[in-house]
C-alpha cells in the first residue's frame, strides 16, 4: 500500500521533542496537527514555535510570508479523533512501552488504513511497540535528535513486521523534510543511544571515581575530540532523570554494565539536581528559551 | 613562566618544529622543568617538575604512599589518538597531595603556549582513553553485529551528536593495533568488560605481529 503524505499528526506535541518534530514537518510543507492531552502544554509549545519561526525570519532563514504560511498550517488539538485526517502520525509521548502501545491501539481505531505510524522512541523496540497495533506492518521507528528543529539526523528502524512500502514512504518523507535518515536495526538504543548512554554513564563514573572535575572532563572531551558538548553538559541538557530512564530501558535488555545507572546519578536525581530543567546538575544554569532559529 | 625541557627529541607530545620546544630555556633559569623520556631529577626549588607520560601512571615515576603521595612533580601527556597528530589538549596529572602552587605553575606553562589543560587524577587511561576506548570497542562490536554500516554509524555520531568524526573512522585512523594495546592494558587494570579489546582490534594486532 503506497501512502501519499499530506497531513502529519504529532502525538506528545506539547513536549520539547514533539514540538520540534512538528516544526520539522511544518517547515517541510506539510499540514500538521499537534496533539497532546494537556491544552496548556500545547499552548506553551505554540508560543515557543511562533518565537522560533520569528527568530528564523529575523535571521533571514525564512520570509515573513513563509513563516505565516507555516504557522497557518499548524493546528493543535487535545482530541485524538482529529488525527483521523493524518497520513502519517509520529508519536513522541512518554518513553514507556505500555503508553506507546496503548496510543497505537487508540490510533488504530481513529486513523484510516493507509496511515503510517512512526515512533520517536530512543530506547524501546519498534517491534514491541508495533505489537500494540493491529497493523504492525504500518509501524516504523523514526528517532529524531534533540533539538529536533535543528538536528538533521533521523534514525530509521524497521520492526520485524514493518512492510517495505511503509519503510520506504517514511524514509522518503524524512528526506522531503530536509532531514538525513540513517537505517539501523531494531536494537536497544539504535546507533546513537547504544553508544551515547554508556559513554555518558562512564563520564559520570569518572566524576564519581575522582578522575577529574566535570569541567575538566568536558573540556578534555571537547578539546581532544572536537565534540560540541561535553558528556556532562549533554546529560544536564537531556536531564539526569531522563538518563536514569534511559539506563533503566537499556540495562535490563542488554545487561551491559556500562548501561547501568551509576550511583552518583541516582544520588543527584534524589537531591533534585536534574540538569538544565532544575537549574543545576553537573553545572549551574539560568533561563529556559528554546534553542535555535 | 619560564620552562626548560630535558630530552625534547623524545617527546610524543611535542614533535619536531613544535613552537613549544622553541620557547624552552635553560634549566637553571626555568621555573618549571619538563622531562620527556628521561628520568626526572627532584628539585624542590622549582615551581613544578613535569614528567611526560605514556600510558603509565605518574606513580611509576614518583612512587606512591597510599593516598598521601604528592609533591611538585606532576605528569602530563598531550592527547593523541594513536597515529594522529597531537591535539591541543594536555592532560595534567596530579597526585592527592600535589600542592596547588605546583599545579598552577604547570598549568601556566601549557596555557601560556595556547594549549588547553584538563587536570586529572593519576588513573589509568586518564580522562580521554578511559572514556572513549570502551565506546570504540562498542562501536566495533555493533559493526560486527550488523546494527548499521560503518558509514551510517559514523554519520549518525557526526550529525546526531556534533562529533568531528565518528567512532569507527576515528579508531581506525588512530590504529586498531594501537587501540588493542591500550584497551588490553586498561582491561588488565580495571577488569571491566568495556575495556576488553574488540574482535577487530584483536585481528589488527595479530596481523601486525605477523608482519613484524
Amino acid at each position: 500500500m503506497t501512502t501519499s503524505i499530506r497531513t502529519v499528526g504529532v502525538c506528545g506535541a506539547g513536549g520539547t521533542m514533539g514540538a520540534g518534530i512538528a516544526i520539522v514537518a511544518a517547515r517541510g510543507g506539510y499540514r500538521v496537527i499537534s496533539y497532546d492531552v494537556a491544552e496548556a502544554q500545547l499552548e506553551r509549545a505554540a508560543r515557543q514555535t511562533a518565537a522560533f519561526f520569528d527568530k528564523s525570519v529575523e535571521r533571514g532563514k525564512l520570509e515573513t510570508a513563509e513563516r505565516d504560511d507555516i504557522l497557518h498550517a499548524m493546528e493543535r488539538t487535545t482530541d485524538l479523533d482529529r488525527l483521523a485526517e493524518c497520513d502519517l502520525v509520529i508519536e513522541a509521548v512518554f518513553e514507556d512501552l505500555s503508553v506507546k502501545r496503548n496510543l497505537l491501539k487508540q490510533l488504530d481505531a481513529v486513523c484510516p488504513e493507509h496511515t503510517i505510524f512512526a515512533s520517536n522512541t530512543s530506547t524501546l523496540s519498534i517491534t514491541e511497540i508495533a505489537s500494540g497495533s493491529s497493523r504492525p506492518d504500518r509501524v516504523v521507528g523514526m528517532h529524531f535528535c534533540l533539538p529536533a528543529q535543528l538536528m538533521r539526523l533521523i534514525e530509521m528502524s524497521p520492526g520485524i513486521l514493518t512492510s517495505e512500502d511503509t519503510f520506504r514512504a517514511a524514509w522518503a518523507w524524512t528526506e522531503r523534510c530536509g532531514q538525513t535518515p540513517v537505517k539501523t536495526q531494531d536494537k536497544p538504543g539504535f546507533i546513537l543511544n547504544a553508544l551515547l548512554v554508556p559513554f555518558n554513564n562512564d563520564a559520570i563514573r569518572a566524576v564519581e571515581a575522582g578522575v577529574a572535575e566535570p569541567v575538566d572532563i568536558d573540556r578534555a572531551i571537547k578539546t581532544a575530540l572536537g565534540y560540541k558538548m561535553g558528556p556532562l553538559e549533554l546529560i544536564d541538557l537531556v536531564g539526569l532523570d531522563t538518563q536514569i530512564r534511559l539506563c533503566e530501558a537499556f540495562y535490563p535488555v542488554t545487561l551491559d554494565p556500562r548501561a547501568a545507572a551509576p550511583p552518583l546519578l541516582r544520588r543527584m536525581v534524589a537531591a533534585g539536581l536534574l540538569g538544565r530543567k532544575s537549574g543545576r546538575g553537573f553545572f549551574t544554569y539560568e533561563g529556559d528559551a528554546m534553542f535555535g532559529a | 613562566m619560564r620552562y626548560a625541557i630535558i630530552n625534547p627529541g623524545e617527546s610524543r607530545s611535542f614533535l619536531d618544529g613544535d613552537p613549544f620546544l622553541a620557547g624552552a630555556g635553560s634549566v637553571s633559569e626555568a621555573d618549571v622543568v619538563l622531562y620527556c623520556g628521561a628520568p626526572y631529577q627532584p628539585d624542590a626549588g622549582k615551581g613544578a617538575i613535569i614528567v611526560e607520560l605514556g600510558q603509565e601512571c605518574l606513580g611509576e615515576h614518583t612512587g606512591e604512599d597510599m593516598g598521601e603521595e604528592g609533591s611538585n612533580v606532576l605528569g602530563f601527556a598531550r592527547y593523541r589518538n594513536g597515529a594522529d597528530a597531537p591535539s591541543n589538549l594536555v592532560e595534567l596529572v596530579r597526585q592527592p597531595r600535589t600542592p596547588d602552587a605546583a599545579l598552577g605553575a604547570a598549568r601556566a606553562v601549557f596555557e601560556g603556549a595556547g594549549l588547553s589543560v584538563a587536570v586529572c587524577a593519576d588513573q589509568a587511561g586518564r580522562i580521554i582513553d578511559r572514556l572513549v576506548r570502551p565506546k570504540y570497542n562498542a562501536a566495533l562490536r555493533l559493526l560486527d553485529e550488523g546494527l548499521a554500516t560503518q558509514r551510517d554509524m559514523d554519520l549518525t555520531c557526526r550529525l546526531g551528536l556534533g562529533y568531528a568524526d565518528g567512532p569507527v573512522e576515528r579508531v581506525v585512523r588512530g590504529g586498531l593495533a594501537y587501540h588493542h594495546a591500550l584497551t588490553k592494558a586498561l582491561f588488565e587494570t580495571y577488569g571491566t568488560p568495556g575495556y576488553a579489546p574488540a574482535r577487530r582490534a584483536v585481528v589488527a594486532a595479530a596481523r601486525e605481529r605477523q608482519r613484524s
